[in-house]
């Protein structure tokens, strides 16, 4: 692959990934979020498998593969089936509303290309250079997290946030070690696992996965 | 050696097994608390080779015991044994009124013997990466003790714990993510890159700003599992809705396992960045968390969270003498740390069985418990006494410790503040007591309280084998006040390796 070819694929792969995430800040159905959460994960595969490619590292393929399998298949199936279990189709009631949010998502990238310049400086490379795309996915997973109401709303938060972070480890070093990288994948699993089950006993025990009903503790 | 330091993670490892295989009966159920006493004895032998000879390390490099994680390991140990041995009689209880069920306790005897072998694992671990794994992993495995009972409030608890830590936990992995890339341009081989002992030895090459950031966001994010101010929310909620041994072993030492990822980030922190930047991190957030506590426990009507905001102080106060740094700071830190896990478990192990009794966590619906339960008021009482810092109990002589290295390194203002709210929240906390363990019965109980007081069919006495347990806690609370001589030099080996100067 030639310089050139593996820089537009790269950029084209970040694109696409900060695209997913900007999209899921605009919809409010939650099918249509977990669709693009899928479309974000393959861009975030694709993305490790260009590394792979240009750094002619198979070990790195096979990742590109694992996590190709594990956040563009079994996450959104996972998510889904809490969705289907929920029973319920649409965000409601954001705490701030579209408009809002989108402009937010702005100033966030603004935000995260401000602070990672330490990061670009160090070692300047066409990789290095889509870090403030990868900190830009985490602030918009953050923030999806405290402003929206339904508890599969934040799941998507959380799951925009990690991978956000994946992709900001790629990007930097081609990844943590691999030990790390199958505990965290391992722990991200269980983690969405845990909420799908914590999302049916709420609605089991609350009637709905309005997270504005967790009013019980308080001081 | 590799036997020591494998122990402490396989031990409780079989005993999950066991439960696994066999369920909680009868005959198992001194299982946990046999574990327990394993990874204690262990721990004890590690902490005599470490000191006496090198570090160690095991299974191709993955674990690494130096006096730190020894000392830690004697910690976890300490407080399992006391939660595990108090765990018959509690379930037993919840049993007896129904709150329970043979497949729940089968769940609960596998997911805590996990939980303290994740707990141990990250104590042992050699690099921050099977750290973070680790400490993630023990969110995951908590999450349903902390939901066992199917109530709208467990749920609400479960659903904000897992939500708040696994962030704060995601966001300390960026942190990692970011310490990865700066050792790895340092020359390090990408397979150690974050090894404590390469990264230490490599600290003075990492670039400054990608370092500043990671461990702005290490700090950040252990700080969220270790419940310090801002990124305490959840903490009230899981430790009030988790069964009483779960909650001491989550508010004992699972806090302070955390913050044991603080402090072997700020060695790293100290030799890259100089001594300021961790510790304006760690003032700051010492700060908000003590006074935090103090605001919240003034008006607690709670018997259970006003524990667990005591946490969130205690846990302000172990920042603050982690902020001051010197060796004998360092020392009283891990002294402090024992201590607060040890009375803190006894606290809810008794506010356990007073639960049971009432049905209620609510203040006002204990009245008189000196009267009525005498052994159990005795526990709760003087568990309250060491916790508040009173002599001979261990806390005093780390809060002594601790306060004095703070003047010494020219934090006198924050010390100063720290004690202020420390007066706020000895007043409020000795007013809820009295209340509690001598306030007359006359006074018109809440309603809720007398609704739940007559369903319960559990009498308001701390069984016998509970109660052993609970006074040995205090007893080694007490006798390490007095002398900490049988600790005096894993204590001084530790703060070595925590960097204390």
């Amino acid at each position: 692959m030639s310089e050139t070819t593996y820089v537009q694929l790269l950029d084209l792969a970040c694109g696409v990934f900060l695209l997913a995430a900007v999209l899921i800040l605009w919809r409010r159905q939650l099918s249509a979020i977990v669709r693009l959460f899928t479309i974000q994960a393959t861009a975030l595969a694709g993305l490790v498998a260009v590394l792979a490619v240009h750094q002619h590292d198979t070990e790195l393929g096979a990742v590109a593969v694992g996590i190709l399998l594990l956040r563009a298949v079994l996450l959104p199936l996972l998510v889904r089936r809490a969705l289907e279990a929920s029973g319920e189709a649409r965000e409601t009631q954001p705490l701030v509303n579209v408009t809002a949010s989108l402009l937010a998502a702005a100033v966030l990238a603004l935000l995260a290309y401000a602070v990672t310049q330490p990061v670009v400086r160090l070692s300047p490379s066409p990789a290095t250079h889509a870090v403030p795309v990868a900190v830009t996915v985490v602030l918009l997973g953050f923030f999806v997290l405290v402003t929206r109401r339904r508890a599969l709303s934040q799941l998507a938060g959380f799951l925009l946030l990690d991978n956000g972070i994946t992709a900001a480890a790629f990007l930097t070093t081609a990844g943590v070690p691999v030990v790390v990288e199958l505990g965290v994948s391992f722990d991200v699993l269980l983690a969405v696992l845990v909420l799908q089950v914590l999302t049916s006993r709420m609605r089991a025990v609350f009637g709905s996965t309005d997270l504005d009903e967790l009013r019980e503790l308080h001081d | 050696m590799i036997i020591l330091v494998l122990a402490p993670i396989v031990l409780p490892a079989l005993a999950g097994l066991a439960y696994a295989a066999v369920g909680w009966q009868r005959r198992t159920a001194w299982l946990g608390a046999l574990a327990a006493a394993g990874v204690l004895a262990s721990g004890i032998a590690l902490a005599v080779v470490v000191t006496r000879t090198h570090p160690r390390t095991g299974l191709g490099g993955l674990l690494r015991a130096d006096a730190l994680s020894a000392y830690m390991v004697i910690v976890i140990g300490a407080i399992a044994v006391l939660a595990m041995a108090a765990s018959p009689a509690y379930l037993a209880g919840e049993l007896a009124s129904g709150h329970t069920d043979a497949r729940a306790t089968r769940r609960y005897g596998i997911l805590t013997q996990a939980f303290i072998a994740a707990m141990n694992t990250a104590v042992l671990a050699a690099s921050l990466g099977v750290l973070w794994a680790a400490i993630e992993a023990t969110t995951i495995l908590t999450a349903f003790l902390v939901g066992h009972r199917h109530t709208r409030g467990s749920v609400e608890a479960a659903w904000k714990y897992v939500v708040v830590c696994s962030v704060g936990i995601a966001l300390a992995f960026l942190g990692i993510v970011l310490l990865n890339y700066a050792a790895v341009h340092t020359g390090l081989p990408a397979t150690h890159a974050m090894d404590w002992t390469s990264l230490t030895a490599n600290a003075h090459a990492l670039d400054p700003g990608v370092t500043r950031m990671a461990v702005a966001l290490l700090v950040l994010g252990f700080g969220t599992k270790t419940g310090l101010a801002p990124m305490h929310a959840w903490l009230p909620d899981a430790h009030s809705q988790a069964p009483a041994p779960v909650s001491a072993l989550m508010s004992g030492v699972l806090l302070s396992v955390a913050f044991y990822a603080i402090l072997r980030v700020k060695v790293i922190s100290d030799a890259a960045l100089g001594g300021g930047f961790a510790r304006t991190l760690l003032l700051i957030v010492a700060l908000a968390s003590i006074t935090l506590a103090a605001a919240l426990l003034l008006a607690q009507r709670d018997y259970k969270r006003m524990l667990a905001y005591h946490s969130i102080e205690h846990m302000g106060l172990i920042a603050l003498g982690a902020a001051a740094g010197s060796q004998l700071a360092i020392a009283a830190v891990l002294l402090h740390i024992l201590g607060h896990g040890l009375a803190k478990a006894v606290l809810f192990l008794s506010s356990g069985h007073l639960h049971q009794a009432l049905g209620s966590s609510h203040i006002h619906a204990v009245r008189d418990l000196a009267g009525r339960a005498p052994l159990l008021a005795g526990t709760f009482g003087v568990g309250l006494l060491a916790l508040l810092g009173l002599p001979p109990f261990s806390l005093f002589a780390s809060e002594l410790g601790m306060f004095r290295a703070g003047f010494a390194a020219g934090l006198g203002w924050a010390v100063t503040l720290a004690l202020a709210s420390m007066l706020v929240i000895f007043a409020a906390v000795a007013a809820h007591a009295g209340d509690m363990l001598l306030g007359s019965r006359d006074q018109p109980p809440t309603a809720t309280a007398t609704a739940t007081a007559t369903a319960t069919t559990v009498p308001l006495r701390l069984p016998s084998t509970a109660a052993a347990a609970l006074i040995a806690g205090l007893g080694v609370c007490a006798v390490l006040g007095i002398t900490a001589w049988p600790l005096q030099a894993l204590l001084h080996a530790a703060a070595l390796a925590a960097g204390g100067t």
